[in-house]
């Protein structure tokens, strides 16, 4: 249990904005700040990542701030979950009073995206995995696939539901990039093109423009701000390879992060009403729920699959429409905090989840390389 | 060989680079703890140690995980290809190709044997073959 609580939450633009990542960043921390009844000048704290070298420099000046605490851990979509952990404790500490986490995308809109991703020649992947030909991360993740489902008997029908769900749930965001679209059948992301085997283009996350942020400060003062406090009860996390030939595939990461997080709130995955977990491709979900104890190995797609994991449902799965169908623009980290906190706030419309104490955001970054779990509750 | 792709070895990984121009898989063992591992580093992973020999692999395992892609990450790849993670006999495991192999052959724990393929600057690649 900490001392700290989330206080603001907001998304910037998302889909194809034609906007610049500094202005989405702005966008998405006014938002947040103006949420929580807080403005720029009250800032002393910045984390975030995805923008240049100096990343949470670069935001500070952008804002016209100079932070006493800053944090630009680089994880990918996982780092989100980290800096609330770092916010937590830079407040405990009592180095800053009101952090904002952030990130912001324009990938889709510049067109920023490789299919074999960013090569390092200075590393050892570009030496012994680049030359063979994967798509990073998505042939990464279709090897984990693979493996899953050798080692359970499961099919690509399995990974599938993971892709329906999030469509429906997306199909009651008026914010997500497929609301408005229709149902997603298992035979349609079957029929998808394949992209590297078994994942078809429907396994795979969207490529959005997009970002969000959160604001963070002491649960004291958080009880005199504009909305409830939503409390961050425990986190965790696990950094576990870069290289695939490194990756211990089965059981993830999320498995230690998971344990290291409910450790330290004093919870079980039981006690989680609504769980938002990173899907860059459908398998992510599979391999997460699982490690993170929501499911037996083998059995997250029969979760999935099932009314728990819906609207209505025992523990409500990836409510906003997820990276599959809602939004995904690069590192979708912090937007697994704002739909958390919605739902714990009664915020989410028509997707609301009935009455929600206890959340779970768990991100995903690299190529299952780094795990990241953040548990929040209602402050009662 | 599409050159973007190519490696660029440095001092530790410099003759692991060269015994392939004579189709030799080396692993590294670690003099101290005999640990064996891939790929090359400065030091032992598992005791820490500088003491490291050269050993060369037979080249012998089996299929990890694999996937076949479709979507090339470069104009001059030519798809479908597969690529897998090999656990070799020896311990280590390494992410490669396999060819000349049917699809229908490739699965999870097949076994696997050492072939090469050509590659700029006079390199070879090492790649697996399903065994018959």
């Amino acid at each position: 249990m900490t001392s700290s609580a989330i206080v603001g939450v907001a998304e910037s633009d998302l889909g194809v904005t034609n906007k610049s990542i500094l202005a989405l960043q702005a966008q998405a921390i006014i938002r947040a700040l103006s949420d929580a009844g807080l403005s720029l000048a009250d800032v002393d704290g910045i984390a975030t990542s995805g923008v240049s070298r100096f990343s949470a420099t670069q935001v500070a000046d952008y804002l016209g701030i100079q932070p006493a605490w800053s944090d630009s851990t680089f994880a990918g979509g996982s780092a989100y979950e980290m800096y609330v952990a770092r916010a937590a404790q830079a407040i405990q500490a009592g180095q800053a009073s009101v952090v904002v986490v952030s990130f912001a995308s324009n990938q889709r809109s510049a067109k920023s995206r490789r299919l074999g991703g960013v090569v390092e020649s200075h590393t050892p992947e570009a030496q012994f995995e680049t030359p063979y030909g994967p798509l990073y991360p998505i042939s990464y993740y279709a090897m984990a696939a693979q493996r899953y489902m050798h080692d359970h008997g499961a099919t690509p029908a399995d990974l599938a539901q993971v892709a329906v769900l999030a469509r429906e749930w997306a199909l009651m965001n008026p914010n997500a990039y497929r609301y408005g679209s229709v149902p997603l059948t298992v035979d349609d992301v079957l029929n998808s093109t394949m992209v590297s085997s078994p994942l078809t283009a429907s396994d795979c996350c969207l490529v959005t423009d997009g970002g969000g942020a959160v604001v963070i400060t002491s649960l004291e003062r958080a009880r005199d701000l504009r909305k409830d406090p939503i409390r961050i009860l425990g986190y965790g996390e696990a950094t576990t390879n870069t290289s695939m030939s490194q990756a211990p595939l089965l059981p993830t990461g999320a498995r230690e992060s998971g344990e290291r997080a409910f450790a330290a709130a004093g919870l079980s995955p039981a006690d989680v009403d609504v769980i938002e977990v990173y899907d860059s491709f459908t398998i992510t979900v599979l391999l997460s729920l699982e490690a993170l104890g929501f499911c037996a190995p083998g059995e997250a797609a029969s979760f999935v699959a099932s009314a728990d994991a819906r609207l209505g449902g025992r523990q409500p799965l990836n409510t906003s429409g997820g990276g599959l169908s809602y939004c995904h623009p690069g590192q979708y980290g912090v937007l697994l905090l704002v739909e958390a906190v919605r739902q714990l706030r009664g915020e989410a419309g028509d997707r609301q989840v009935d009455n929600p104490s206890i959340a779970l955001a768990h991100g995903t970054g690299g190529i299952l390389s780094t795990h990241a779990t953040v548990l929040l509750g209602v402050d009662r | 060989m599409i050159e973007d792709l190519a490696p660029v070895p440095d001092e530790v990984t410099h003759e692991w680079w060269e015994a392939t121009r004579e189709s030799r898989l080396l692993l590294q063992e670690c003099n101290g703890c005999k640990h064996v591992q891939h790929y090359p580093r400065v030091m032992c992973v598992s005791c820490g140690g500088f003491d490291l020999a050269w050993i060369t692999c037979n080249g012998r395992g089996v299929v990890d995980s694999f996937t076949v892609v479709h979507r090339a990450p470069h104009p001059d790849l030519e798809t479908p290809y597969m690529i897998a993670r090999i656990r070799l006999d020896d311990g280590p495991t390494l992410v490669s190709r396999i060819v000349d192999s049917d699809e229908t052959e490739l699965a999870c724990e097949a076994r696997v044997s050492l072939d090469w393929q050509e590659i700029s600057g006079g390199y070879r690649l090492p790649v697996f073959r399903i065994e018959q």
